[in-house]
């Protein structure tokens, strides 16, 4: 076996080590802004589980695995693509019964799913584009 | 107690490489009588039932395994993350196509230097085109894919080469991973562990290389931990996040841990759960209560768990010492020695390797 395997080797690195919010970034990538515009979806090989011994939902990719709390677990649910980051934040506001355009709740959506980009669990589409290529054409 | 999150499946140690770094273990012969698929298979739901989200499927090399994809099957039908290491020799498009349809997410390719020679000496066998052509299957297939490469005294000058090659082939990821010091390493470790210069210089390219492609690659990179002042936080604690199953059923905390002595647990006599919770191979260095000074009383003892088991042992005799790796070891001088050694000017670059065979009782 490849000594960067497992083993007592990589331990340097963040394998399997969980995040339990989606927090902490181990890259050091810059700033990510997340507009209100962008739609945002699960990246491609990025899967959204649960862990029934564990009672939480989970994001399983390569070498890694972010342990979830419900409200970022709520997040993500609505991440398809095709809902803006303004439309989740709302329908949350609605499930959570908040004010509308809570900026508290909003500020917390946004943060946290500039984290996952930053990890790469997260792509943000353009606002102006659909997930199939095709543009989107306001009104 | 905590559960399991990664499950190492270590299927075979067979391998059609023979690099001299290899971690697997220097007996061999001890791992012959492999489990079989529905033993595997049933190792994987109970691997689940513990708490189990990643399956790394390993060896060796795996694809030795006529039933890979009936164990990839089970992995996946038990909801894991399954992940593939590979010195990608066997995986042709039609093996390919079956293990995607059997729900393999993920595959890890080595490869062991930037050009054909290099990488064909290291790896014992003519195997660097087979390789890149096996990373094109992988990338059509639609996999994310890994370049794994083992860094040494003998191949860390090309890191920059290495990351060129990990952009040709379209990675996602590359893990840059100085070789530690275990199973064949060890025997060859004067030949390799690279100069404080070398590594200097490998580190100044990795960061770069992490800036400029921030967007579409993952750059891991581990350094040797002889250089470091403080041991790496192994395993995230003996028996606490991850779980080894050797080619013959035994479970180990780790795949070095094998060496230590500690009593075997198998799967073939033991429930998975009773290993985990209570077999002395799992409690025997869980928690920080086994710890002596300097690790008992320091504040680290919980960020690096007193570094490595299986290090601590090899160089010391004793697996309950402070992993010598660190700076506060009483028994620091061990690893100062060989740091040392590496570093003088007389020390050639390209000392003799020995090859780990193919397989037991054939060098």
């Amino acid at each position: 076996m490849d000594p960067t395997r497992n083993g007592p080797v990589r331990n340097g690195s963040t394998r399997d080590r969980p995040a339990p919010d989606g927090s902490a970034p181990d890259r050091s990538a810059g700033e990510v802004r997340v507009r209100h515009s962008d739609r945002p979806r699960l990246a491609r090989h990025v899967r959204l589980s649960y862990s029934g011994t564990r009672q939480r939902h989970i994001l399983l990719l390569p070498e890694t695995v972010v342990v979830l709390n419900d409200s970022g677990a709520g997040i993500l649910a609505l991440c398809d693509g095709r809902r803006t980051v303004a439309e989740i934040a709302a329908e949350l506001g609605t499930r959570y019964r908040r004010v509308p355009d809570d900026p508290v709740l909003d500020g917390e959506v946004r943060r946290f799913l500039a984290r996952l980009v930053t990890r790469r669990c997260v792509e943000l589409l353009d606002g102006s584009e659909l997930p199939d290529g095709r543009e989107h054409v306001d009104g | 107690m905590d559960s399991p999150f990664g499950l190492l499946a270590e299927l075979t140690y067979r391998c059609p490489l023979a690099c001299a770094y290899c971690s697997n273990p220097l007996n061999m012969e001890d791992y012959t009588d492999e489990l079989g698929t529905d033993e595997w298979r049933r190792v994987l739901v109970e691997a689940r039932d513990l708490g189990v989200l990643q399956c790394h499927l390993s060896g060796g090399e795996p694809l030795l395994r006529r039933d890979l994809e009936e164990i990839v099957a089970g992995a996946h039908e038990a909801g894991m993350y399954t992940n593939l290491v590979t010195s990608a020799l066997g995986l042709s498009r039609r093996r390919a196509d079956r293990l995607r349809a059997a729900g393999l997410d993920h595959v890890q390719v080595s490869i062991q230097a930037d050009e054909p020679a290099v990488s064909d000496t290291i790896a014992g066998t003519p195997s660097f085109h087979r390789k890149i052509e096996a990373m094109g299957v992988v990338k059509e297939l639609g996999w994310p894919l890994t370049l794994n490469v083992v860094l040494h005294r003998q191949n860390i000058d090309h890191v920059a080469d290495l990351l060129a090659l990990a952009e040709e082939v379209g990675a996602d990821r590359v893990e840059l991973a100085n070789t530690q010091y275990y199973g064949w390493a060890l025997r060859n470790r004067a030949a390799l562990l690279p100069s404080r210069a070398q590594l200097a210089a490998a580190e100044t390219v990795v960061r770069a290389a992490r800036e400029r492609l921030r967007d579409r690659m993952d750059v891991v990179y581990v350094i040797p931990d002889y250089y470091s002042r403080y041991p790496k936080p192994c395993m995230g604690g003996w028996a606490s996040r991850q779980l080894t199953v050797t080619p013959n059923g035994d479970v180990l905390p780790c795949p070095a841990a094998q060496s230590l002595p500690l009593p075997r647990a198998g799967v073939r006599e033991h429930p998975l759960s009773w290993i985990w919770a209570e077999s002395p191979v799992m409690t025997a260095f869980r928690g920080t209560d086994w710890m002596p000074d300097p690790c008992r009383s320091c504040e680290r003892r919980e960020l690096d768990f007193g570094g490595c088991r299986c290090q601590a042992f090899q160089l010391t005799g004793d697996a309950a010492r402070t992993d010598p790796v660190c700076h506060l070891s009483p028994d620091h001088a061990v690893v100062d020695q060989v740091v040392r050694a590496a570093n003088e000017e007389a020390r050639p670059a390209d000392a003799l390797l020995v090859p780990r065979p193919h397989r037991a009782g054939r060098p």
